[in-house]
């Protein structure tokens, strides 16, 4: 099932960008500017930007919208460079093509790996503009300025909106790089604005922009049932007492393809064998599923179970069994002899599921030989090789659309539905909308692995944290590498800031399937190790905020240049304006209790304070306070509601959200057994957006990582009580 | 044969089974798909629509039983202008999403036509059956206290120009 070969986990997350960014910068360069040297006049300029004859300007962003917000802020940084008015920008989800490069939405990658082309995109659009206005009136164009869609030439009073430029524009050829100039920051007019979402009417009025909105003439309705337990085949099935239901069409086996069904979002077309049932409506194939009755064949299934899992991790840990060696600095044996204070302590967590609003589904029309899939898919870009994999077709016959996804983190990098669709539209031989239930979402997960650490430091006399040690054990298949998203990261800390590290790890084996998972690795990581430093500091007897910027340090960058490194003083200032913000030290009501949380995930310094209050074993969250640096901000109100959001997720996962497994099948089924953190139960959240001016890196995730040991510092403080398990409901919580 | 009055348009469903929930039947069978498939069992508020005024959970209600019945969905919410909660909304910008905003705004909606100035805790039990996991929950609640703000103002004006008519 779950086998090591993963091209993306294996790859660093940097080598992943300069991989990404190569393909960007090759379209750039190479293909989408290509196609500006048009034999007809036109208002298209690239392929990113065409200006309409109403003088709008439509821009198209290349990467899918998952709520992230970069349909809106993808545009804005062509806009920003192409200097068009802003109300007059329509934003439009490019299709999906390979002269838009690397079209997909993970590890908060899209704005960083599509800074430098869009803003190169956008200037040279203006400059063509530029020269088009410099040409027709005669004038130098260096004499030539630009605002709010218009080209000026203030000497003569000479104006022209770009709608009447760009005729003449679209007929000349490409200008050397080198002629394009780019802003200064300072120059900048729309970026670090606060800017709405560009579909937000869209969303206010109901429009149908989602996947599950996709309707083409001729559709069918599709349901496909798998077996409970992961990997188990369908081998008979009371099909023909189906296909006499009401509104059912037809029902059928589909074999599937051999696993394993492991989380290879580039390279696997795998898919499970189940019964679909095929009916005129959606309801319809959902009802028959109440009289379907299958015979699984459970020989090749998964037989998990998440209870034996954590015991034998437990074991492990406490046993100090070490199969891996990560990450060895400095002699700690050394560090922990001369400590003058030690601790010892173990986190664990458990699986937990994407559970966002909207179900997998997709329309696939697999009929013809004309391939045509409407998806909401997080890797557009890797589902046309997959399908001439999977159905023995041309690449150009197959045409991938994106629509808006209802949510993302992670769980809709994976295809397999689309691969089901497909299946199930040829076999029948019309376009297919295939819904998944919301049961089979939970069920058929690629879900956060559970992780668990043994972490131990060591004090110097002089206060200083001198040592650390952390056993991980990690779930595994093969009992070699870890899982996707259960394994460790080495990171700059502690690996290459604390003198005496050693990383080491341990497997525990386990078949259910998983993958990406809002910040992935860093999302419990982050947990087991700031509450370590909270615990650390305490039985120091320091401030928790002294000792967290003492053990950080002051080594500046710890790879210059390099986004995802730390940066020392970019954590410190956040570390700063988060605990000012939050009255760090101040006298707190009865029963109160500040907590504090820094984090580095995908390039991200994140620091946050939450304020809680304790009574028996219910919290309240009060308030949380948000310190980002994460670069240039693009679209300031677009990042703060990243942020925002990224408290109220990572609030919503740790209080009880945890998925158990029997007999390799989920046991949890839809959001009564799998709560999400309702409306009474959240802070008031408090964002500070440090526009530090570093190139800008993505916002989607490296917010959730610090909350839930900032919730649990805090918890601590409140009631002197420490929280070493998520979710927190497994020790009696419930966050009020 | 079922009749419905959707966003004040009769709409008859006819030949569909009685048991289909009013979501899948607005879905599949009216062209409404403002209304969202989320949960199916009640628990997460993203198809909910309006029954005769009321906040209610689509994915609930067998469309069998709705004869002569009148549902609002967000397609109907606004008259001449956006209603003052969708405004909000986009004033706000408090969708990441959205896919669960409709029924965040039919919710919203229903508890100011009854409430025009909730309180916090007000606001906390009309939307508590509204899951977001974006996590938009401290923008809706700031946008349902300016739509608030906008409609209590709003009808403050029409009372005092009806006064003035009244009174001239």
């Amino acid at each position: 099932m779950n086998q090591p070969s993963n091209p993306i986990a294996n790859t660093d997350r940097r080598d992943f960008l300069k991989i990404s960014l190569g393909l960007a910068l090759c379209s750039s360069g190479s293909i989408s500017m290509m196609s500006l040297a048009s034999a007809e006049a036109s208002g298209t300029l690239n392929a990113y930007v065409s200006i309409n004859a109403d003088g709008s300007v439509t821009i198209y962003g290349p990467n899918p919208e998952v709520g992230q917000g970069v349909n809106t802020s993808l545009p804005m940084i062509v806009a920003e460079e192409l200097d068009a008015k802003w109300d007059d920008v329509r934003c439009e989800a490019a299709p999906v093509q390979q002269q838009y490069g690397m079209q997909f939405a993970g590890g908060s990658l899209s704005i960083p790996m599509r800074w430098d082309e869009m803003r190169k995109v956008g200037a040279t659009a203006k400059e063509m503009l530029c020269r088009a206005a410099a040409t027709q009136w005669g004038v130098p164009r260096k004499e030539l300025t630009t605002a709010d869609s218009m080209v000026l030439h203030s000497r003569s009073g000479k104006a022209a909106h770009y709608k009447d430029l760009v005729a003449a524009a679209s007929l000349l050829s490409v200008p050397d790089e080198a002629d394009v100039r780019l802003k200064a920051p300072e120059q900048y007019r729309l970026l670090g604005q606060r800017i709405s979402n560009a579909s937000a009417e869209g969303i206010a009025t109901g429009e149908p922009i989602f996947g599950i909105d996709a309707q083409v003439d001729g559709m069918v309705y599709a349901s496909f049932v798998k077996c409970p337990s992961i990997g188990g085949v369908a081998k008979s099935a009371n099909l023909e007492v189906i296909k006499a239901l009401p509104g059912i069409i037809d029902a059928f086996i589909l074999d599937g393809t051999p696993g394993p069904y492991n989380f290879n979002i580039r390279e696997s077309y795998a898919i499970q064998s189940g019964v679909a049932i095929v009916g005129k409506d959606t309801w319809s194939t959902f009802k028959a599923r109440e009289t379907l009755k299958v015979d699984w064949d459970l020989s090749t299934a998964s037989r998990d179970d998440s209870d034996a899992i954590e015991a034998e991790a437990l074991a492990a840990l406490a046993a100090g069994k070490v199969e891996t060696e990560i990450e060895r600095a400095g002699d700690v044996g050394a560090a922990f002899a001369s400590a003058a204070m030690t601790a010892d302590a173990t986190y664990s967590t458990d699986f937990v599921s994407h559970a966002q609003l909207e179900p997998q589904g997709v329309v696939v029309s697999a009929a013809t030989s004309a391939i045509e899939v409407w998806t909401s898919s997080q890797t557009p870009v890797f589902v046309t090789s997959n399908l001439v994999k999977l159905l023995d077709v041309t690449p150009g016959n197959i045409t991938v659309h994106q629509l808006r996804g209802g949510g993302g983190f992670g769980r809709r990098l994976s295809n397999e539905y689309i691969y089901e669709a497909a299946l199930i539209s040829r076999r029948v031989g019309a376009p297919v909308k295939l819904q998944w239930k919301r049961e089979d979402d939970m069920a058929f997960d690629y879900f956060r692995a559970p992780t668990y650490y043994r972490l131990q430091g060591a004090v110097s006399t002089d206060g200083q944290l001198t040592g650390w040690k952390n056993l991980v054990a990690s779930a595994s298949a093969d009992g070699k590498t870890a899982n996707y998203g259960a394994g460790y990261r080495p990171y700059d800390f502690p690996g290459k800031v604390i003198p005496n590290v050693a990383i080491e790890q341990s497997f525990v084996k386990s078949q259910t399937p998983t993958g990406a998972w809002r910040a992935p690795i860093s999302n419990v990581y982050a947990f087991a190790e700031q509450s370590f430093i909270a615990e650390l500091a305490h039985t120091a007897g320091q401030d928790h905020r002294d000792f967290l910027l003492s053990a950080i340090g002051d080594k500046g960058w710890i790879k210059e240049g390099d986004m995802a490194s730390l940066n020392t003083a970019r954590a410190r200032a956040t570390i700063e304006a988060v605990t000012k913000a939050a009255g760090w030290g101040r006298t707190l009501p009865e029963g109160h209790g500040l907590g504090l949380a820094f984090f580095l995930s995908h390039s991200g310094h994140i620091a946050e304070v939450a304020e809680v209050s304790v009574e028996g074993k219910r919290i309240t969250v009060h308030d949380v306070w948000v310190a980002a640096d994460v670069g240039q901000v693009v679209n300031l109100s677009g990042l703060e509601n990243q942020l925002q959001g990224s408290v109220i997720d990572g609030l919503s996962s740790m209080a009880a959200q945890s998925i158990s497994i029997k007999k390799g099948a989920v046991v949890q089924s839809n959001y009564d057994s799998y709560p999400l953190l309702r409306m009474p139960q959240s802070p008031r959240v408090h964002v500070l957006a440090l526009n530090s001016g570093y190139r800008p890196t993505g916002a989607g995730e490296p917010a959730l990582p610090p909350l839930a040991p900032a919730v649990c510092n805090a918890v601590f403080n409140a009631c002197g009580e420490r929280i070493r398990a998520l979710p927190i409901s497994k020790a009696g919580f419930t966050i009020v | 044969m079922t009749t419905i009055t959707i966003n004040e348009k009769q709409h008859s469903f006819n030949g569909i089974d009685p048991t289909m929930p009013l979501l899948w039947a607005l879905r599949d069978h009216a062209g409404i798909q403002g209304v969202k498939y989320g949960c199916g069992v009640g628990q997460c508020g993203a198809c909910t629509v309006w029954l005769d005024g009321f906040a209610v959970r689509s994915c609930q209600l067998p469309v069998g039983t709705l004869d002569g019945r009148s549902i609002t969905t967000v397609e109907g919410l606004a008259g001449n202008a956006l209603h003052p909660v969708q405004q909000a909304w986009i004033d706000h910008d408090v969708a990441q999403c959205g896919y669960c905003q409709a029924g965040q705004i039919m919710s919203a909606a229903a508890l100011l036509e009854r409430n025009p100035s909730p309180s916090d805790d007000e606001i906390d039990a009309a939307m508590a059956g509204n899951l977001c996991r974006c996590g938009t929950y401290v923008r809706i609640k700031s946008a349902i206290k300016a739509a608030s703000g906008a409609m209590t103002a709003s009808a403050l004006f029409y009372n005092a120009m009806e006064a003035e008519e009244v009174s001239a």
